[in-house]
């Protein structure tokens, strides 16, 4: 690993300043992905301002029933929560599905919005990567493709995000809080990630020297009949192939409230607008489910490798459904 | 910081991982480098009673805190309990992953004991009985190239359960 400049920072105000001076700088909170990058010489900050220490470790419950997570909250405290494991069953789960229970008691849930691809080419460092070194390409394109993503790709990038907690954030209108010097913004999560487009290096809202300080959670009663389903390679500590994210309220024989997102198969959480658009309102039935996952999956673009991905897409969501309505979404 | 309930300060430059630290610094070689990548397991030690990899780990990050290698592990001369069971039960071939396992299972056990479910666990609001299936799952970032898992979820169900285990040990071993 290169050598780097070190600063800790005791609060807020002093990391967005330390970041703010320095360009190439990065905040390190768990490290377990950066320490990976900078190891295989993929991140190469000249400074590493380390906020692990920043007192933005609490789940607090908002007025009217929402919660919010501090940015320094670690994945294996914010899934053990008693107020996530009961209101929002789904993220809790996510999250438990995600890494292993030793990356999980490091990984911060800032770091988790902000982890980088596992696309074996962006680490590939003899790999045209468009992400890693933008106009150099896309070896992905043409290569193995199991991983790669169905939705919203382009011809300059096809990886996926790789976060579990992120689908279910994004599934329970999750919002999410940056600070900089220039002040405090709020961010919806469906809106924090981007699609690759032209320039697949740009991943998120956030500006480089911005700091993810929290992420909110509003009251959302359909959440507690919520469940996240994970299809992979490896029964555990794999990433996802797909993942789906669900929540359902069954009201008088019609759904009252859903929410959906999927895993695995785009550069963002995908959230499923199309399909919950379709399933608000109609009957709660295998049917409804299923012509809703087709609808959205039906722009999907799959790649040689990974065609599979859209029809396993669709049976995971009906089977997530099928499940929430055996368990209660029909109360 | 403190390892093993002993204080030891060191320098290092920040790049160097906490395992480094512990292995090249300290001469504490018991934790093993096996993929340097946070995923085999094998770096696992303990920090304020909580498992994490080591490899991934800035030792300047951990100043001050309290780690636990496989070196503390055992009491007055006593080996641990886990360290006996895996004996006991074949939970190691080459022995490379152990103190990994060890650490890790440690780990493990008291986030059982604090109520903390698993992917595997069905009802996240109830206790959780430590089944194999939830062993495996909660153990699934510790890899064994040998292939002694068996054994492995054996040692931590004798110790979850309180069990000395020796039923089934032949005596010529025993």
């Amino acid at each position: 690993m290169r050598s780097f400049a070190y600063v800790s920072a005791p609060d807020v105000a002093t990391a967005v300043r330390a970041i703010a001076s320095e360009p190439r700088a990065k905040f390190i909170g768990g490290g377990t992905n950066l320490v990976d990058l900078m190891r295989e010489d993929i991140e190469q900050p000249e400074t590493v301002v380390d906020i692990s220490g920043i007192a933005l470790t609490g789940v607090e419950e908002l007025p009217g029933g929402g919660l919010r997570i501090g940015a320094l909250v670690r994945n294996s405290h914010l899934a053990t929560h008693p107020l996530v494991r009961s209101r929002y069953p789904v993220l809790a789960q996510a999250i438990l599905t995600g890494a292993s229970a030793q990356l999980r008691n490091m990984a911060t849930v800032g770091g988790n919005l902000l982890q980088r691809t596992r696309c074996p080419y962006f680490y590939d460092l003899a790999a045209a990567c468009n992400k890693r070194e933008p106009g150099s390409g896309c070896d992905a394109l043409g290569g193995f493709t199991r991983n790669h993503a169905v939705l919203g790709a382009s011809e300059s990038c096809i990886a996926t995000h790789p976060s579990d907690m992120c689908v279910a954030l994004a599934a329970l209108d999750a919002v999410v809080e940056v600070e900089s010097v220039r002040g405090v913004r709020r961010i919806p999560l469906v809106g924090f990630h981007r699609l690759p487009g032209d320039s697949p290096h740009v991943e998120t809202e956030i500006a480089a020297d911005e700091m993810v300080t929290a992420v909110e959670l509003p009251a959302l009663p359909v959440a507690a009949t919520s469940r996240y389903r994970k299809v992979r390679d490896r029964a555990s500590f794999a990433f996802a192939l797909v993942s789906v994210a669900a929540a359902l309220e069954v009201r008088d024989g019609t759904v009252a409230a859903v929410r959906l997102a999927l895993g695995g198969v785009a550069a963002k959480p995908w959230r499923a607008h199309e399909a919950e658009r379709l399933l608000l309102g109609a009957a709660p039935t295998e049917e409804s489910f299923r012509l809703a996952a087709a609808a959205e999956l039906a722009p999907a673009v799959a790649q040689p490798h990974n065609t599979f991905k859209i029809e396993l897409a669709q049976r995971s969501i009906v089977a997530v459904f099928r499940q929430l309505l055996a368990e209660g979404g029909a109360a | 910081m403190r390892v093993n309930g002993a204080v030891r300060s060191l320098e290092v430059e920040p790049r160097v991982s906490l395992l480094d630290a512990l292995r090249d610094h300290l001469g504490l070689t018991g934790t093993k480098k096996g993929c340097n990548q946070g995923a085999c397991g094998a770096c696992t030690v303990l920090v304020d009673g909580e498992r994490i990899n080591s490899c991934l780990a800035l030792a300047v990050q951990y100043a001050g805190r309290e780690v636990v290698t496989i070196e503390g592990v055992a009491a007055d001369g006593q080996a641990h309990p886990l360290q006996e069971a895996f004996i006991r039960n074949d939970g190691f071939q080459c022995g490379y992953c152990t103190s990994g396992q060890i650490c890790s299972a440690i780990g493990m056990l008291a986030e059982h004991r604090a109520g903390v479910p698993s992917a595997v666990t069905e009802h996240l609001a109830a206790d959780v009985e430590l089944s194999a299936a939830e062993i495996r799952e909660r153990m699934s970032g510790n890899l064994c190239r040998c292939g002694a898992y068996n054994g492995i979820v054996e040692s931590i169900q004798d110790v979850a359960s309180g069990d000395p285990g020796d039923h089934d040990v032949p005596e010529t071993v025993r």
